[in-house]
């Protein structure tokens, strides 16, 4: 009896402490929180450090994707690459769970620490590649997956990616 | 059945097998590269390798490759152990040592047989740290991209082009290391069934050209059970859509038709559904000439004007269409004033040949019976350009000498290398009477070239041969002699030769011999992919095109409805003046614009196959099913869908029953006792697996939520398909229910080497059975002589032969784009003392009856006085073969033979 009556007590005092102690709440939008790099929001495409695209349009994105929200079409241009015909990716279904970005052989897609994309129409919610891609590297600066790949593009031929020999003469007989 | 051990269990395998294909037969994931089920082994790879053991004791065993080592009763092996796991990853690891990182930019990728392997055996880091070789790509045409950087060296690909399909221009060359797998120089690959190599090279070396310009992965195509509508074989194929574009088509395996293969008029000629020349709405006609594009309600409203019961209906249905759309034109406008659409040499041939299997004693012969076939006699078919597929099969069917010494010997089939090595040069026989060169020569004994009124005559030597009496050649009765010691001997011949005289002889020796010989098999050609189903809706009643011109002249026919047939194929120019200058009322469906579609006062936008379901009679006369991989879009509807509609506007009884397409084609059966089986050429649309409808999108089909959203992003429901047992979805199980294959894919087994998964065993027919239904097995009596052979002309001196070509001859296949690259121009050909008579040089041309001039190729094969014409092309349209003709020089000709492809010019991409 006395116990239970004390527990009561002592629940409102430290209650009652707390109207002395900061607030945790700030005063949003005025006030913004920290948000570290790595979080999950808002999706953009990035460029390569030679400021060429970076989507090959693998699809590796989309299939991981699931609640399936990215729709993207591969093309190849003039100079050999692969690239998004189109790249869509519907946020009004997205989950913001970074699935994609860990999918994505290229560091293409990227998630942002931006998350304020309130809409009053769903449509707005539906971004393409214009909308999409931003003019920088992003959170990885150095990558750039055709100096690895093995397919030639203008200005890097067969054998110049990392760790490449230069091509076989097939003609030849040398060890 | 045997007993054997794996890993402590007893299984029962079947003798005769190999270790490797029993393990894949009993469900155990065994990784392996260079065998193939059609090709057997050769142990290139040593992927496949397990740990053998002498007796329950030994408990050291050896490392033996599965696929070489026959199944044995009794026999002990360790898949899972230590020492063979360990072996085959490290296998997978020195295969890599070169490889590119290309899988987010191969078009492999995701149905990778290397990347399903390299998964299966656990590999995952790279130890190697030297550099990697590289390659320099090859331009090997317009079809088939090549990326020599990601090749294995498991030499599937030589193998198959060079042993199976008796190609030439691509082998394995250079030494050690150094070696590359492509042609001696940049070029456009020569062998018909190049495209193969796209599934059999189990990496990215050989992908898909037309796929990889906009390239769609294998998880995200939607598909469903196809039938080519190329030649008349009825390969099966599954073709793959995305965004409402037909991406490509890939082999179905049917065991008792194409196995594993297709021929590239198949693989890529099926752009056409593509075409920006597709049509999109109903169209009428205004008095000027021009259309306006109509709603389908007003078109049909128009229709029922145009269809009102005093009016005289006459329709003129198609042997590219399916059994459905021209049963239905039948019914809207009576069996006797419907034509089925055939040319004027065509409507007397296609129905005999027809006759000719109906009451042929001997079996007709599948795929799969050609290829067991050991003696070949073709007659006056070049199938290589007209029944490609048959052309392939018949490369298989020489070999039989060579499984006859291996059994001999003891030696399996499968073992291919000493099966190959053994027999060397020995071949069954295969000879042939052709009126020219043939793709098959490099294989046959005799190659006589002659035309067919002469070939008929050599053919009805042998049957006297045959029936004991004497030859009068030498060859004649060396054929006799070998068709009478097979033990399966195979006739071939067909409608291609356009000569009833070749026909009846085929079917005459074909007759004798089955006296003496029961197993005796024909297989006889026919231009398109329902030919015979076209002969088998028409009688003796149903008119011939330039029977309905006739009575359009006499003013007996208000309404022509003429559907999917361009008919300037069909007929000349002077019958179809007749046809349309007489009659004003022309209702056209089809689904691409033609020169026809042009002359109706009211079109109707028509599905092809990709966007429809129907049923085609293949020139074995199997009845196959093909379905819907696209939804139907804007306002086109399939044939049989407006036919119905037709009939409805029209106010007929007989059209208020029918509601679906099971039940077209249900009546479609009752109406014909020869088509009572077509209903079970497929499961009809109420069929349900495992409680659900059969998938048309793999289980990891991705974009659904964003594919619209451009449009809205409000998701609308998938599209039902009440018609067909197919769903477009990705829910249900796509397990055991046969040929309704819609794609193929197991845990594990992305790549197409899954349809393991699906077979009785490794190799064998699909569980739930082959697709199709044989429809003329039972011999008919139906007798006659073949229709009164129209008058030819006999203008001149010069025969007219055709010639024809399998990228160019055929009608759909030509206006996908990569094709009409391909198909060059058309020639005349003749040989060099012709030539020299008529004064003609290489780079002249020739005016037959004086029309425009066609350019000249001295082809010495031909033999004297023929002229040999590129069929199907739209120069030569006007000439008929068989007839005789006069010639002359064209004056001022200038060649315009180019000498590239112009597409690419082979520098994208290398
Ligand atoms: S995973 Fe990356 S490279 Fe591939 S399609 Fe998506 S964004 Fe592009
Ligand atoms: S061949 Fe297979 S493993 Fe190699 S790059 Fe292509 S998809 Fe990847
Ligand atoms: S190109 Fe393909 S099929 Fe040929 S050896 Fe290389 S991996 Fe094998
Ligand atoms: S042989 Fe005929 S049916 Fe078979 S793939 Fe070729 S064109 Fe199509
Ligand atoms: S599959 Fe057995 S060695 Fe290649």
């Amino acid at each position: 009896m006395f116990e239970a009556v004390f527990s009561q007590f002592r629940s409102i005092w430290r209650i009652l402490g707390h109207s002395f102690s900061r607030a945790e709440t700030v005063q949003y939008p005025e006030q913004k929180p920290y948000l570290a790099p790595r979080y999950r929001g808002r999706i953009v495409l990035t460029l390569d450090p030679d400021g060429e695209e970076r989507c090959v349009a693998c699809n590796l994105c989309a299939v991981a994707c699931p609640v399936d929200c990215i729709a993207l079409q591969q093309g190849v241009r003039e100079d050999g690459r692969w690239y998004p015909e189109f790249f869509r990716i519907n946020f009004s279904r997205c989950i913001m769970c970074g699935m994609c970005e860990e999918a994505c052989p290229t560091y293409a897609i990227q998630l942002t620490p931006d998350f304020e994309m309130c809409e009053y129409q769903r449509q707005s919610m539906v971004y393409e590649k214009e909308h999409l891609q931003i003019a920088g590297t992003g959170k990885y600066p150095d990558y750039n997956f055709y100096r690895v790949s093995g397919l030639k593009i203008a200005g890097k031929d067969k054998g110049e990616a990392l760790n490449e020999a230069s091509p076989i003469d097939i003609r030849s007989l040398m060890p | 059945m045997v007993i054997i051990n794996i890993d402590g269990q007893d299984y029962q395998a079947r003798e005769g097998q190999n270790i490797l294909q029993a393990c894949l037969s009993l469900g155990l994931n065994l990784p392996y590269f260079c065998w193939h089920p059609a090709m057997g082994s050769i142990g290139a790879c040593r992927q496949c390798a397990v740990v053998q053991f002498q007796n329950a004791e030994d408990e050291r065993g050896r490392i033996v490759m599965a696929c070489m080592t026959p199944v044995t009763d009794g026999a002990r092996f360790s898949l899972g152990g230590d020492k063979a796991s360990t072996f085959r990853r490290n296998i997978v690891e020195s295969l890599m040592l070169n490889h590119p990182h290309d899988c987010p930019v191969c078009a492999e990728g995701g149905e990778c047989h290397l990347q399903d392997m390299t998964v299966m055996v656990g590999h995952r880091d790279r130890r190697y740290r030297g550099r990697k070789n590289t390659h320099r790509n090859q331009y090997l045409g317009p079809l088939i991209h090549h990326e020599m950087n990601r090749c294995i060296t498991c030499y599937r690909c030589t193998r198959y082009y060079r042993d199976y399909a008796g190609g030439h221009d691509l082998a394995a060359m250079a030494a050690h290391d150094h070696i590359y797998f492509g042609r001696h120089t940049d070029g456009v690959l020569e062998n018909e069934f190049a495209g193969n190599l796209v599934e059999v090279c189990p990496t990215g070396v050989f992908t898909d050209k037309t796929l990889v310009q906009h390239y769609t992965r294998k998880w995200d195509l939607q598909s469903a059970p196809s039938v080519c509508v190329g030649c008349a074989v009825g390969c099966n194929t599954m073709p793959g859509e995305r965004y409402g574009k037909l991406k490509r088509i890939h082999n179905r395996f049917n065991a008792e038709v194409n196995g594993y293969f297709l021929c590239d008029r198949g693989r890529f000629g099926a752009g056409f559904v593509n075409s920006p020349q597709r049509l999109d709405y109903a169209a009428a006609r205004n008095a000027d000439g021009s259309y306006d594009a109509i709603q389908p309600d007003a078109a049909l409203k128009l229709a029922a004007e145009l269809l009102q019961p005093d009016n005289k209906l006459a329709g003129i249905g198609s042997p590219r269409a399916s059994l459905e759309s021209n049963f239905l034109l039948q019914q809207l406008v009576g069996a006797g004033n419907c034509s089925p659409g055939f040319s004027a040499l065509d409507h007397a041939l296609i129905p005999y040949t027809l006759q000719l299997l109906q009451q042929s004693p001997a079996r007709i012969a599948s795929l799969q019976d050609i290829e067991s076939a050991d003696a070949v006699l073709v007659l006056g078919e070049d199938v290589t350009n007209t029944a490609p597929r048959i052309a392939l099969a018949l490369r298989q069917a020489v070999r039989s000498r060579a499984f006859e010494l291996a059994a001999e010997l003891k030696l399996e089939p499968w073992q291919d290398a000493a099966v190959r090595n053994l027999a060397q040069n020995q071949r069954s026989p295969l000879d042939s009477y052709l009126s020219a060169e043939s793709k098959l020569d490099d294989i046959a004994r005799h190659c006589i070239r002659c035309n067919p009124e002469q070939i008929a005559d050599h053919a009805n030597a042998i049957v006297s041969a045959l029936n004991g009496g004497t030859a009068d050649s030498d060859s004649a009765s060396d054929i006799a002699r070998s068709l009478l010691a097979a033990r399966r001997p195979l006739i071939v011949s067909g409608s291609g030769a356009q000569s009833a005289a070749v026909l009846e002889a085929a079917a005459a020796i074909v007759n004798a011999l089955h006296r003496v010989n029961p197993a005796t098999m024909i297989s006889l050609s026919v231009p398109e992919c329902n030919s015979l189903g076209a002969a088998l809706l028409s009688s003796d009643v149903s008119p011939s095109i330039a029977a309905l011109a006739e009575r359009a002249v006499k003013g007996d026919i208000d309404t022509l409805v003429i559907l999917e047939n361009d008919l300037t194929r069909r007929c000349s120019p002077q019958t179809l003046a007749l046809l349309y200058d007489n009659i004003s009322n022309i209702i056209a469906l089809d689904a691409l614009d033609t020169a026809t579609v042009s002359e109706a006062a009211l079109v109707l936008p028509c599905a092809t196959f990709a966007d429809s379901e129907g049923t085609l009679v293949s020139s074995e006369g199997r009845a196959q099913r093909y379905f819907p991989v696209i939804s139907t879009t804007l306002d086109r509807q399939p044939g049989w869908y407006w036919l119905l509609q037709l009939g409805r506007a029209a106010r007929r009884d007989d059209f208020a029953e029918l509601l679906h397409f099971d039940a077209v084609s249900a009546a479609c059966a009752a109406h014909y006792g020869q088509l009572a089986a077509i209903s079970a050429a497929a499961p009809l649309h109420d069929f349900v697996s495992h409680g659900l409808k059969v998938p048309r999108q793999p289980h990891r089909y991705s974009g659904r939520t964003a594919m619209r959203a451009n449009v809205s992003v409000q998701e609308p429901r998938q599209t039902q398909d009440g018609e067909s047992p197919l769903a477009y979805s990705m829910e249900g199980l796509n397990r055991d229910q046969g040929g309704l294959l819609p794609f193929v894919w197991s845990p594990g087994w992305n790549s197409n080497q899954a349809v393991h998964k699906f077979q009785s065993e490794a190799g064998g027919p699909l569980r739930g059975g082959s697709a199709g239904v044989r429809l003329l097995d039972e011999t008919t009596d139906s007798s006659g002589s073949p229709a009164a052979k129209p008058g030819l002309p006999e203008t001149g001196q010069w025969l007219l032969v055709p010639r024809y070509r399998i990228f160019g001859s055929d009608e759909l296949s030509v206006r996908s784009e990569v094709i009409a690259e391909l198909a060059g121009e058309p020639l005349l050909e003749l040989n060099a003392a012709d030539a020299a008579s008529l004064g003609l040089g290489q780079d002249d041309a020739l005016c037959i009856e004086g029309a425009a001039a066609i350019a000249v190729r001295i082809n010495d094969s031909l033999p004297g006085g023929c002229i040999g014409f590129s069929a199907g092309y739209e120069a030569t349209r006007s000439l008929v073969a068989g007839s005789r003709v006069a010639v002359s020089k064209a004056v001022d000709w200038a060649s315009s033979r180019s000498q590239i492809i112009s597409s690419d010019g082979g520098s994208r991409h290398v």
